[in-house]
């Protein structure tokens, strides 16, 4: 099977770039005439000249993610396990090269956060570390999968990359999905913000949707880091490359993440930011383009742009979230991966996104397997 | 007296398995973006049975919010195996379903393509087969493929739920020509299942024979989904008088001012 970094060896950055630049206005009305929509029209909608239509998209997007996910909204919780790691990044709090104190949760700590997220209403739990594979290898990932699937409807986790047989073991324990953002995939400039450490492998890296796929696990999120190069370009890839795993891994499903830039400690600002205005018109863009895919907004963006992206295409938001091991209960004054823009209770949350007309969903997911082996 | 002529909703019932609905309208509780609203739409469809989601409830708890707002006497639950992507996951989802709502009637469901939620015939009929023997009531959501509607009828199962376009598509019936055959052929009730978006195609649906229709985003995302219940509720019964009343022929023709079998007389 062809793998997808050989097909994205056969793009080139620039030509894609001025590509989508190029789009005009009656590409875009042509994208949003359309009853199917192909990644040319895709490159419109996230293109300049699909700025005018922006509250066209809005309420395209609305509609289209009324009809598939109705008037609901799944609500989920990070828990960050360790920020110890051996990745220099240059765009992280948590940066091998940033002096920090260390801090892995043993399993007593797990079941304490575990505590305090489910008496907020938590079911669906996000797990994250950075990486450092002798503290928080695959081991320690199966226990901590182990220790909480009893507490949890739903877990996934946003961790270093693994082997397919890694993944396969966490799938055994229950492990539902798995987030691996590629943060650009802009290969020459990759390094520069990867310098050190195991994530400076471009390919490995983007080789890793397609060792998940072929685990068969129920989910994969998918994005780039937005701030690092052309945002377009990159959701562009993005795409290409959703396309690529929906046609060879039809049975999973796929999520989109918009993780943008914040600022953290001791690291310069982001050179490419993205309005607010150019952020909605991207989600709108994925919903418009891709009517099936869950897309997930955190506590990274504020207030005021949470309560009005619940109505614009987002499917998914974490609350009240901390990104600092041991955040909820443990050691609540720790130093976080980026700094929250949304600092409301789950409380405060849940209220709002029903004050909206919209129904928070807490639990989405059953393991129908597992506990015990059937014959057919 | 012309009471051949006066249609009774009421004398006109559907039975599925020994259960008498007097309602042809089946909905789903999903989409809906608050409890007492889906309480109300449900009310007003006048449905009497209605599909839960097993992975959207709290088995562990004792009583799952949702289930408050279905306590109604004359609704029956129909619990979903939706999530399940094989055979054997919708076998364990069936019996933790008949464990926790105490009914073993089961809407088996199995898409193992996220996207489309297009229905598996290979796992739905192998499910099908030994839920049947273990005694389950087991309604399968499929595609409109006749020939598979009669497979599941020989393992026994209650009814089928053809679909008339991809679920949550509100497209209406796009697979009319299918659905016509397995309607002509089905010695179990048919219900029509998924892409009904507005009341005409649940009408059409009952029009062309379906016994029963099952819908759920059409009413859930409406602006008022209250009202469109109500709206639902009155097409499928307009739908099943039309059907019984027994439709004109359609033509798209003028009837030919020079008949061709003229010289036979």
């Amino acid at each position: 099977m062809r793998m997808f970094r050989e097909e994205l060896e056969t793009y080139n950055w620039d030509e894609v770039q001025s590509g989508i630049y190029a789009k005009t206005a009656a590409d875009v009305e042509r994208a949003l005439s359309k009853h199917k929509r192909d990644i040319e029209d895709f490159k419109a909608l996230i293109s300049p000249a699909a700025a005018p239509y922006l509250e066209e998209m809005a309420q395209l997007s609305h509609r289209l993610t009324q009809k598939r996910f109705g008037k609901t909204i799944q609500l989920y919780a990070p828990m960050y396990l360790s920020n110890e790691c051996q990745n220099i990044c240059t765009y992280c709090g948590f940066s091998y090269d940033n002096q920090i104190k260390r801090k892995t949760l043993s399993g007593a700590e797990m079941l304490q956060e575990t505590e305090f997220l489910k008496k907020q209403g938590f079911d669906h739990v996000l797990l994250v570390t950075g990486e450092a594979s002798k503290t928080v290898g695959v081991d320690y990932l199966k226990n901590a999968i182990r220790l909480l699937r009893p507490h949890f409807a739903n877990i996934s986790i946003e961790v270093q990359p693994l082997e397919e047989d890694e993944y396969r073991t966490l799938a055994d324990e229950g492990l539902y999905a798995v987030l691996v953002y590629q943060e650009t995939y802009h290969k020459d400039n990759y390094k520069q913000y990867h310098p050190k450490g195991k994530k400076s492998n471009f390919d490995y890296r983007v080789d890793t949707p397609d060792r998940l796929g072929s685990t068969g696990i129920h989910k994969i999120g998918l994005g780039v880091l937005i701030g690092l190069e052309d945002w377009r370009t990159d959701n562009f890839f993005t795409a290409l490359h959703l396309g690529y795993l929906e046609k060879h891994f039809w049975q999973t499903r796929y999520s989109i993440s918009f993780p943008r830039l914040r600022p953290a400690s001791g690291l310069a600002d982001p050179k490419n930011v993205i309005t607010d205005k150019e952020l909605v018109q991207l989600i709108c863009a994925w919903r418009i383009f891709n009517e099936e895919i869950e897309l997930s907004i955190s506590t990274r963006e504020n207030e005021l742009f949470r309560d009005h992206v619940i109505q614009l295409g987002a499917t998914a938001l974490s609350a009240g979230s901390r990104t600092n091991p041991g955040g909820y209960s443990v050691d609540p004054e720790s130093l976080e991966q980026f700094e929250i823009d949304d600092s409301r209770t789950v409380a405060e949350v849940k209220e709002m996104i029903e004050k909206k007309g919209y129904k928070p969903v807490w639990k989405d997911w059953e393991q129908f397997t597992r506990l015990e082996k059937l014959s057919v | 007296m012309n009471n051949h002529l006066e249609f009774h909703p009421a004398q006109d019932t559907l039975k599925i398995a020994g259960r008498v609905f007097s309602s042809r309208l089946f909905t789903g509780t999903g989409k809906f973006g608050n409890h007492h609203l889906m309480e109300e739409a449900l009310l007003a469809s006048g449905t009497e049975l209605v599909t839960v989601a097993l992975k959207r409830m709290s088995l562990d708890s004792d009583s799952d919010d949702i289930l408050q707002h279905l306590h109604h006497g004359h609704i029956h639950l129909l619990p979903n195996t939706s999530g399940v992507r094989n055979a054997e996951e919708a076998i364990f989802a069936a019996r933790l379903a008949r464990e926790a709502l105490q009914t073993n009637w089961l809407k088996l469901e199995i898409h193992p393509d996220p996207k489309y939620l297009m229905p598996d015939p290979i796992e739905t009929l192998k499910a099908a087969e030994q839920l049947v023997k273990e005694g389950f009531v087991v309604l399968p959501y499929i595609h409109a493929d006749p020939v598979l509607c009669k497979r599941l009828e020989e393992v026994g199962v209650a009814a089928v739920m053809p679909l008339g376009a991809p679920i949550g598509s509100n497209m209406g019936l796009k697979t009319l020509e299918f659905l016509q055959i397995i309607i002509e052929q089905s010695n179990v009730p048919v219900i029509v299942d998924a892409g009904i978006g507005a009341p005409s195609h649940a009408a059409a649906a009952m029009e062309i024979g379906a016994d029963a229709v099952l819908v759920n985003t059409a009413i859930a995302v409406a602006g008022n989904p209250v009202q469109m219940a109500t709206a639902f509720k009155i097409a499928v019964m307009a739908g099943r008088m039309a059907y019984t009343a027994k439709l004109g022929a359609a033509r798209s023709y003028a009837e030919s001012s020079s008949p061709l079998t003229d010289f036979l007389n």
